[in-house]
């Protein structure tokens, strides 16, 4: 089982790299319109000409 | 649009030179909306960046400073179809920062209570196959170099609210679950030190994790409601004309100051308590008093806020508020209104006081009987420990805000805005229900009574012809035409009325005298005004007063229907008060009454045990819905009413009232239910971990499990599916983003 000493902190290591993303996102404020996230995909902007 | 706004005052300077405005912003329904109004704001010269939240529409708008005038932006968006006002936002920025808070305590007993998990299942299945021991304290020494910083970060909120709570004397539901949390922690570590087969780091974290996403939940809501009210009273914001050396500047409301002095033109709502410097004018006080009969002011009178001027223009100088005869007594009566009010004691706070100290004990119990049978301090102290481990109140503390924030959102749908967060329980519990009668009971707003005996095309013609006056009784008027359009070429004459050329034939709406039409004075009722119309030979008399809303009889009676005692209190003229009490079938009324007599009835009321619900709009009913049990005003209330109501209820129909009666009974109910669940399964695993069985794997399902359980029932307070009909209009709404643009 020696495998383990390095697969369980690895493990945590890619969780806490998720946490650590989480929290970016939080940070960058991600969540505050998630109403209107939904419907700005629909919006062309990005599309040269406009 | 007629003059710019200031609304520097609105305007926040960022340390990097920029500036910076929030507006609500109305009329917002898709993606086309929302595109066109930041490509519009962002063409504009010197805007940097322009960015709507369509989740609470609001718009936030970034200029160079100097560049830009904020009115401008006003004007910009209204030039395109939008109506928006600024508003300041100081008090939703706390919740905010608690929100985000509380989201990031979430996401670490979160992330804790999976890798913890994870460790925990092997553990458990390894004890029954061939895990080493060596293994095993590998495993619980990684839970706890997890569980021990999350437990630490993310039990903020509840260390804090217990220890508040147990420096006050008191005992609350927080005061259990830390105790439960960091004694589970404790003991886990001992054990762990000591080579243990048992540790409970899973149950302590994702005890954690369960209350955090209730407590995370109901505080989402509650934002969502205050966003909303934010909204509403932002754009019904009115603004003032203010006088500053012989110019007129028209200023928001929140940036008057005592002693500005304002003008009020007519048809225009007056912004501030003030004091008549020149002008004369009828005024509709019925928002300050009840009172809907018309009452005409000269200079020297003291106005209030929220009458509407009728006829003259009125300069006035703006007092202090808390100086003088109405408002000061007001403002006495609240204060003593207040001070007088029991605070109300949870359902939830009542409940912990029972459970917490009975828990406490029957974990000492466990510890003397176990040691009286000889068991040995470590084996005693352990046994305790899991008493008070799987007595840890999880299922208890989401028992209530759970079924609280399936009502809140139901409520919110029928257009209810909770503001205060035991408003549900308090509002189960009513037997009385007393309602104001102006602008609660009648529409805010004068209609014509009279639609029906006049001729459709008359009608029309005279409703076109209103829409080019600002006086009340012609909006009155303008409110029957189909379409919306003004006459071109109307002219106001102030005072007396509007008048154009309709199809060849001079049109004039206003007083009868300026129509040339004799009114028998029997026409005349006390409560209702006059305005007539003369289109060429043709003539009518409208007749405008305060009617009732649609759906207040059928509401009443539902009410009734219902056990509830219906009563009404009115500052208006006991024949008015008789009239309405009446056509509603209610037999407990009384008119003419004034602030302090409205406490004391209710006062009276509950000195009989009853619990009152008041409705009520008006300046005057402001200490009653402080003395209430609980609370509700419509949307048009006067701001320091509203600021009184546990609660504000959208549009012209009384139905809200209703349903805000019926959502929290449900809720009470659930409520109840919950609490039982969580003691019956406490009656179950109580006994367990008193012999000693507990096992953290048993305690890690029954404690998950009777949180699902609270919380599955909880989801039965949104109610049974809406009548067909309610959902066609919302599939109606679903549609817009496709027919909007």
């Amino acid at each position: 089982m020696d495998v383990l000493v390095y697969l369980v902190p690895v493990a945590l290591g890619l969780g806490l790299v998720g946490l650590a993303a989480f929290f970016w996102s939080l940070k960058n404020r991600q969540y505050e319109d998630l109403e209107g996230a939904s419907l700005r995909m629909l919006s062309d902007d990005d599309l040269p000409g406009n | 649009m007629a003059e710019a706004v200031d609304f520097s005052t609105f305007v926040m300077a960022r340390p990097d030179g920029a500036c910076e405005m929030q507006l609500a912003v109305e009329g917002v329904h898709c993606a086309g909306c929302m595109a066109k109004i930041e490509r519009t704001l962002g063409a504009m010269p010197g805007v940097t960046n322009a960015r709507l939240n369509f989740t609470n529409r609001r718009l936030t708008v970034d200029w160079r400073r100097g560049e830009v005038e904020p009115g401008a932006i006003v004007e910009k968006l209204e030039a395109i179809g939008y109506r928006a006002h600024p508003f300041a936002r100081a008090a939703e920025d706390e919740e905010a920062r608690q929100a985000a808070f509380l989201l990031r305590c979430l996401a670490v007993a979160g992330f804790a209570a999976m890798n913890i998990m994870l460790l925990s299942v092997s553990v458990w299945s390894g004890n029954f196959t061939d895990i080493t021991p060596e293994t095993r304290d590998f495993f619980h020494w990684l839970s706890a170099l997890i569980a021990l910083p999350a437990a630490a970060y993310a039990g903020q909120p509840f260390y804090r609210s217990a220890i508040n709570a147990l420096r006050h004397g008191h005992l609350n539901m927080d005061v259990p679950i830390s105790l439960g949390v960091l004694l589970a922690l404790g003991l886990s570590v001992f054990e762990t030190a000591t080579s243990a087969t048992h540790a409970y780091f899973d149950s302590a974290v994702m005890l954690l994790f369960f209350l955090l996403a209730g407590r995370y939940l109901d505080l989402l809501m509650r934002k969502k409601t205050r966003a909303m009210a934010g909204n509403i009273s932002a754009l019904k914001a009115e603004v003032a004309h203010r006088l500053e050396g012989g110019r007129v500047t028209t200023v928001p409301v929140v940036a008057l100051r005592p002693d500005d002095e304002i003008l009020v033109k007519p048809g225009e709502r007056i912004p501030a308590d003030g004091l008549l410097l020149a002008g004369t004018s009828e005024i509709d006080e019925s928002l300050v008093t009840g009172e809907t009969a018309l009452k005409r002011v000269q200079p020297g009178d003291a106005v209030y806020s929220g009458s509407m001027n009728f006829d003259g223009a009125l300069t006035l100088r703006v007092t202090a508020t808390g100086e003088r005869s109405l408002l000061g007594e007001v403002e006495r009566l609240l204060e003593v209104a207040n001070a007088r009010r029991s605070k109300y004691l949870r359902l939830a706070d009542r409940a912990a006081q029972l459970y917490a100290p009975m828990v406490h004990l029957t974990a000492a119990f466990t510890l003397l009987g176990w040691l009286a049978f000889g068991a040995g301090w470590h084996t005693s102290i352990v046994i305790a420990i899991t008493v008070l481990i799987i007595t840890c109140p999880c299922a208890l503390a989401l028992a209530v805000p759970a079924v609280q924030v399936v009502a809140t959102g139901a409520l919110f749908r029928s257009g209810v805005l909770l503001f205060s967060g035991d408003a549900v329980e308090r509002l189960a519990e009513i037997d009385t229900v007393v309602f104001d009668k102006t602008g609660t009971l009648t529409l805010p707003e004068p209609r014509l009574a009279n639609a029906r005996g006049i001729a459709p095309d008359l009608l029309e013609t005279a409703a076109r012809l209103a829409l080019a006056s600002r006086h009340p009784l012609a909006k009155a008027v303008a409110r029957e035409s189909s379409d919306r359009r003004p006459v071109a070429g109307a002219m106001e004459e102030p005072g007396r009325g509007v008048r154009a050329m309709i199809d060849g034939a001079e049109a004039r709406l206003g007083s009868p005298a300026f129509c040339g039409i004799d009114v028998p004075a029997a026409e005349q009722a006390e409560s209702t005004s006059v305005i007539a119309f003369r289109h060429g030979t043709r003539t009518a008399v409208f007749q405008v007063r305060q009617t009732l809303r649609s759906d207040a009889a059928s509401v009443v009676a539902a009410l009734q229907a219902k056990g509830l005692d219906v009563r009404i209190l009115s500052g208006d003229r006991n024949e008015a008060v008789a009239d309405v009490a009446a056509a509603l079938g209610v037999s407990e009324w009384r008119g003419e009454i004034k602030p302090a007599d409205k406490i004391a009835v209710l006062e009276e009321l509950k000195a009989d045990g009853r619990k009152v619900l008041m409705v009520g709009d008006g300046l005057n009913d402001a200490p009653a819905l402080a003395a209430a049990t609980v609370s509700l005003s419509p949307i048009t209330a006067a701001d320091l009413t509203q600021a009184q109501a546990d609660a504000v209820f959208l549009g012209e129909k009384l139905q809200p009232v209703l349903d805000s009666v019926e959502v929290s009974r449900r809720a009470r109910r659930l409520m109840q239910q919950n609490l039982w669940l969580a003691v019956i399964y406490n009656t179950i695993a109580v006994p367990i971990a008193i012999a000693g069985f507990v096992t953290p794997l048993i305690a890690a399902l029954a404690m998950s499990g009777s949180s699902i359980l609270v919380t599955l029932n909880a989801l039965r307070a949104g109610g049974r599916r809406r009548a067909p009909a309610e959902q066609a209009t919302e599939e109606a709404a679903v549609m817009l983003p496709f027919v909007c643009h």
